[in-house]
């Protein structure tokens, strides 16, 4: 379904992604780890065509997505949508048409930019909305929510491209525990209703443990690692984040392993 | 402390210390070179000088006070002349509101086009600066003039002077709000596979567009005084009436003119900057 081979991306002399091979063949949810730096985001956004590759290929169901241009690239864009570390929404706009961007793509230019939305349109991205929580909020401007609830606008924006594949980068890094929760059991709850692979970076090793069917690990743009989470071993694991390991292993930062006390405390 | 250090760290360490060194040396060699500069500049400007200042100072003072003895010898009728000379003002203001208008359509296109966050050829966006530096090293006086000379006399010259020295002082400004702008919206736009215009439209102009209002009201008094000094050289409006007034030494109608003139001047500017308030949100 999707094999990634032999890709390679260099920043000057600096190898951010170094010769990474894998495959996918079946709908998964992946979580790729490493300390900062080790080339987990270059490869996602490589992935998405934010970001050029030097040189390799990837081919989703045959096709060289890297070689795509213009339209054929933004169709590619659509069907794998992208989740940030920093939600990427348009601060200024409200919450609805923010998720109803999603589907830019279909939609045209003229369409979307005069906000001329159908009414299917709409109701989707209001179903989206309320799925996780968020109806009320729809003609808030996007940047009065919180963080959190960013991200779960951010994650009805992605539906709305209904996507064959969803590529998360950090999803959970600058949320609270309570909302990392959240964010990470819907990702995984859209991977199981949907039967499509969710690509997630994730920072701590206990989340992509507790959430992920296999883990890629990452190191200096290689990668080190790539199994079920079970066969990760601790060293191996220390290896991996090399300096950062004491922060990766740490409980209270991984955030989304809390207890039911706390968690009822949060609530 | 430095022994304990890695190799590779004071490498670092020493580059940063080289660095730090010759910036400040940089620094202290422009400060010299300006201080050379002002100092030198100054010495000729009083060599240069025909006569001293000192001379024509009292004299600067009489036309005033013809002025105001002038206008008082007029008698009430005074009033009445505001009346006559309001069309002209209203004509002036036209004609900044329309310049202005065209000349911030035209600073859009051209700030897109100039901003490197957006246009990936560099070459495009050098092209594009260019051209906005050159509109706006011309002042509207200079543009104005020529094309006086060149179609005649009316308002048309001068607004077309008006537009191109505000396309290019504008886009210049524009350009910066787009490049400070928060590339993540954009970023996020663009993953969904929107165009490039869509992007534009919602990554970019959402968030710039208060800055954009802004400098746009702002340019708008500008273009004020600058179709009523245009007035001066023949494009019509309240500008002219002045000029000619004061060749004729119509004291009484150069003071109704002033008047006008003055206080449109004031009264726009605090309206403006009611207008830049409520548009950053000081005002609800």
């Amino acid at each position: 379904m999707i094999k990634v081979e032999k890709l390679n991306k260099y920043f000057g002399d600096n190898r951010a992604v170094n010769d990474v091979t894998f495959e996918i063949n079946k709908p998964e949810m992946i979580g790729i780890i490493g300390r900062s730096g080790a080339g987990k985001s270059t490869l996602l956004r490589i992935m998405n065509r934010l970001t050029d590759a030097t040189s390799g290929s990837i081919f989703i169901e045959g096709r060289n997505i890297l070689s795509l241009t213009k339209k054929d690239k933004r169709a590619w864009q659509k069907d794998c949508a992208m989740i940030f570390q920093q939600f990427n929404l348009v601060p200024r706009l409200d919450v609805l048409t923010n998720v109803i961007l999603g589907r830019s793509n279909i939609q045209g230019t003229l369409r979307s930019s005069l906000k001329l939305f159908t009414k299917d349109e709409r109701v989707d991205a209001l179903m989206a909305l309320d799925k996780l929580g968020m109806a009320e909020t729809a003609l808030q401007r996007a940047e009065t929510l919180s963080g959190g609830q960013q991200q779960r606008v951010a994650i009805c924006r992605a539906m709305m491209q209904q996507p064959k594949m969803i590529l998360a980068d950090e999803p959970i890094a600058s949320l609270d525990p309570l909302n990392a929760r959240l964010v990470m059991e819907s990702l995984r709850n859209i991977h199981r209703e949907k039967q499509i692979t969710v690509l997630a970076n994730l920072h701590t090793l206990d989340t992509a443990k507790n959430y992920c069917d296999r883990i890629i690990g990452m190191r200096l743009g290689e990668i080190v690692f790539d199994d079920v989470p079970s066969n990760l071993k601790d060293d191996v694991a220390r290896e991996i984040y090399g300096a950062e390991a004491e922060e990766a292993f740490e409980p209270t930062v991984t955030s989304t392993s809390l207890g039911d006390e706390q968690f009822a405390e949060a609530g | 402390m430095q022994s304990s250090l890695p190799e590779n760290l004071i490498k670092i360490e020493n580059n940063l210390k080289s660095l730090t060194r010759t910036r400040s040396i940089y620094s202290f060699l422009s400060i010299a070179a300006l201080i050379a500069v002002i100092y030198s500049g100054l010495i000729v400007a009083e060599t240069g000088n025909a006569t001293s200042i000192w001379v024509g100072l009292p004299k600067f003072f009489d036309y005033p006070v013809d002025l105001f003895v002038g206008s008082w010898e007029y008698g009430y009728r005074w009033n009445l002349l505001l009346l006559e000379y309001l069309p002209d003002l209203i004509s002036t203001i036209n004609m900044a509101l329309f310049s202005t208008a065209m000349g911030t359509l035209l600073a859009f296109f051209l700030s897109i086009f100039s901003s490197r966050n957006l246009i990936k050829s560099k070459t495009t966006v050098l092209i594009f600066r260019r051209i906005m530096d050159i509109c706006r090293s011309f002042p509207e006086l200079v543009i104005a003039l020529v094309l006086l000379y060149l179609l005649g006399k009316s308002a048309l010259p001068a607004v077309i002077a008006i537009i191109i020295h505000t396309a290019g002082a504008l886009g210049k400004l524009f350009s910066e709000a787009i490049e400070n702008v928060d590339k993540n919206p954009i970023e996020g736009l663009e993953s969904c596979g929107a165009s490039w215009f869509t992007r534009i439209r919602f990554g970019v102009v959402t968030q710039a567009l208060p800055l954009f209002l802004t400098y746009t009201i702002l340019r708008f008094e500008i273009n004020i005084r600058a179709s009523t000094i245009l007035g001066f050289v023949g494009a019509g409006g309240i500008g002219e009436q002045l000029y000619t007034n004061i060749q004729w030494k119509y004291e009484a109608d150069t003071i109704a003119i002033m008047f006008l003139l003055v206080s449109t001047i004031i009264a726009l500017d605090y309206l403006s900057s009611y207008w830049r308030k409520s548009l950053i949100g000081l005002k609800s």
